[in-house]
């Protein structure tokens, strides 16, 4: 039977203006896949990603991660988070960010060098290691705020747009990178507006206006709405839902 | 708790700081360039001796206030306070390891300020050197604590520089440097008194005019770590794990 890596019933989150950021959202996420929140700006994708590492309050419903309820002191650690923004520190080198954020996942001496080491390999700034990261790219940035994310080992990576602003090549790379993560049984969480990187995902979540609009693999959904695309499926729905 | 984790993050903050030596500059050659710079204004009067070591004990506090509660703000608004809330990091950690760092600096900034006053400008002070610089790294201690609290009200770098006129300015006005706190109206007598910044200005008054650890020097010091200590603990009450923000 699989095994289920997140789950929440219910779950809402309501802004004090009276706005529906998330409504009654049921979800089970299975382990060791890659889920996709695929959906608009404002949908409700971040809100969600906060909910799930237990940085938003709720307004009703649970949510459990892991098997403890999302936000647990337990799971840090177990959890990593790469948010939207860069998170990260432009005025140090790469691997200085890198070492601090390592020290406060609990990692010490040469298990830090190691961790450092290993990460800026994975997603490929080597070169770059010793730089500011203020000096750096864009697209570079954005590798630094990943690597933060896949230092330690977390059984479970919430990546909130990790692909955006980054060029098609480097894209297909960091696709691969999850792909390869999710092969070592790591479940992998990311967002994405852009239903085209829908298709790499084994597992799709469709949001819009704070509602879950459908959950079912690429294939599944295309199937189900007679679509030849994500894209087309996610139109059907919102026309169906009018 | 994790001193670990404490020690890390005053690295890292000290590390930030290594790659910004405009900001270096600031803290370590404004104070002493401002002290000199009124040793002029006041030449051939007596007033700058009376003055200076009082400045020792206001620069630090608000150069510190001023660096800190940007540095804070920035970790709120680019997101690594975020990230960091979700790691297994107390935020305990998170405030001392600051509040070390800065103080790291201030003892630094205590040390050139205060070697200038005393060993350049040769401004007299009865209590001696040890008192001094005590007083200039506690003045510096409790600008970075209110500098770590204030932070939480600021959304932007603007609000958090708009502070210092609302926050810092009320307290120079009345802490005994232009007038004597009892030839003031009544009013700001009392507000003086329960102002921190009042009682730094009078431990350096006290170490000018009195030799050795007076009665009310040790009153002074404990009231300025008192206020420092509670801004820290209302400074950590400010993070928080779980938010309302929507982002």
């Amino acid at each position: 039977m699989q095994q289920i890596a997140v789950e929440t019933k219910d779950l809402s989150v309501v802004y004090s203006s009276g706005f529906k950021a998330l409504d009654s959202v049921n979800l089970e996420l299975p382990s060791g896949k890659i889920t996709g929140f695929i959906g608009p700006s404002g949908a409700g994708k971040t809100t969600l990603i906060r909910v799930l590492v237990g940085r938003q309050k709720t307004t009703g419903g649970t949510a459990t991660v892991l098997g403890s309820p999302a936000g647990s002191a337990k799971l840090r650690g177990r959890c990593s988070y790469m948010t939207q923004n860069l998170s990260v520190y432009p005025d140090l080198t790469v691997a200085e960010n890198l070492s601090y954020f390592a020290r406060m996942l609990g990692l010490r001496g040469g298990a830090v060098r190691t961790a450092v080491q290993d990460v800026v390999r994975l997603v490929d700034l080597v070169p770059q290691a010793d730089q500011v990261v203020g000096s750096l790219s864009g697209g570079q940035k954005q590798r630094v705020s990943l690597a933060v994310a896949l230092l330690g080992d977390a059984q479970l990576l919430f990546l909130d747009e990790p692909t955006v602003g980054l060029d098609p090549v480097l894209r297909e790379q960091l696709w691969k990178l999850f792909r390869e993560l999710a092969g070592k049984g790591k479940t992998i969480i990311v967002t994405g507006h852009v239903m085209d990187e829908a298709n790499h995902c084994d597992d799709l979540v469709l949001i819009r206006s704070g509602k879950v609009l459908a959950h079912a693999s690429p294939h599944e959904l295309c199937a189900q709405t007679h679509s030849r695309s994500v894209e087309e499926s996610f139109i059907k729905l919102v026309e169906g839902q009018k | 708790m994790s001193p670990r984790k404490t020690f890390a993050t005053s690295r890292r903050v000290l590390a930030q700081l290594h790659h910004d030596p405009r900001t270096l500059v600031l803290l370590f050659v404004v104070p002493p360039v401002l002290i000199t710079v009124l040793k002029y204004v006041f030449q051939n009067t007596a007033v700058f001796d009376h003055i200076a070591p009082m400045l020792l004990g206001i620069f630090p506090m608000v150069m510190m206030f001023l660096v800190t509660s940007i540095a804070t703000l920035r970790e709120r608004s680019n997101g690594t306070l975020e990230r960091l809330m979700t790691m297994p990091i107390g935020k305990v950690d998170f405030i001392l390891g600051y509040a070390l760092a800065f103080s790291a600096l201030a003892f630094v900034q205590a040390l050139i300020a205060a070697g200038v006053m005393l060993g350049v400008l040769h401004v007299t002070v009865l209590g001696g050197t040890l008192p001094t610089l005590i007083g200039a790294v506690l003045s510096a201690f409790l600008g970075t604590a209110l500098g770590l609290f204030v932070s939480a009200f600021a959304a932007t770098e603007f609000q958090a520089v708009q502070f210092m006129p609302a926050f810092i300015f009320p307290q120079l006005l009345v802490c005994g440097l232009f007038v004597a706190r009892d030839q003031m109206a009544k009013l700001l007598q009392w507000l003086a008194d329960v102002f921190p910044l009042t009682y730094s200005v009078d431990a350096m008054k006290q170490i000018t005019s009195h030799a050795g650890w007076t009665g009310t020097l040790m009153r002074d010091f404990a009231v300025v770590i008192a206020y420092a200590v509670a801004a820290l603990f209302l400074g950590s009450l400010t993070i928080r794990r779980q938010e309302w923000s929507a982002d």
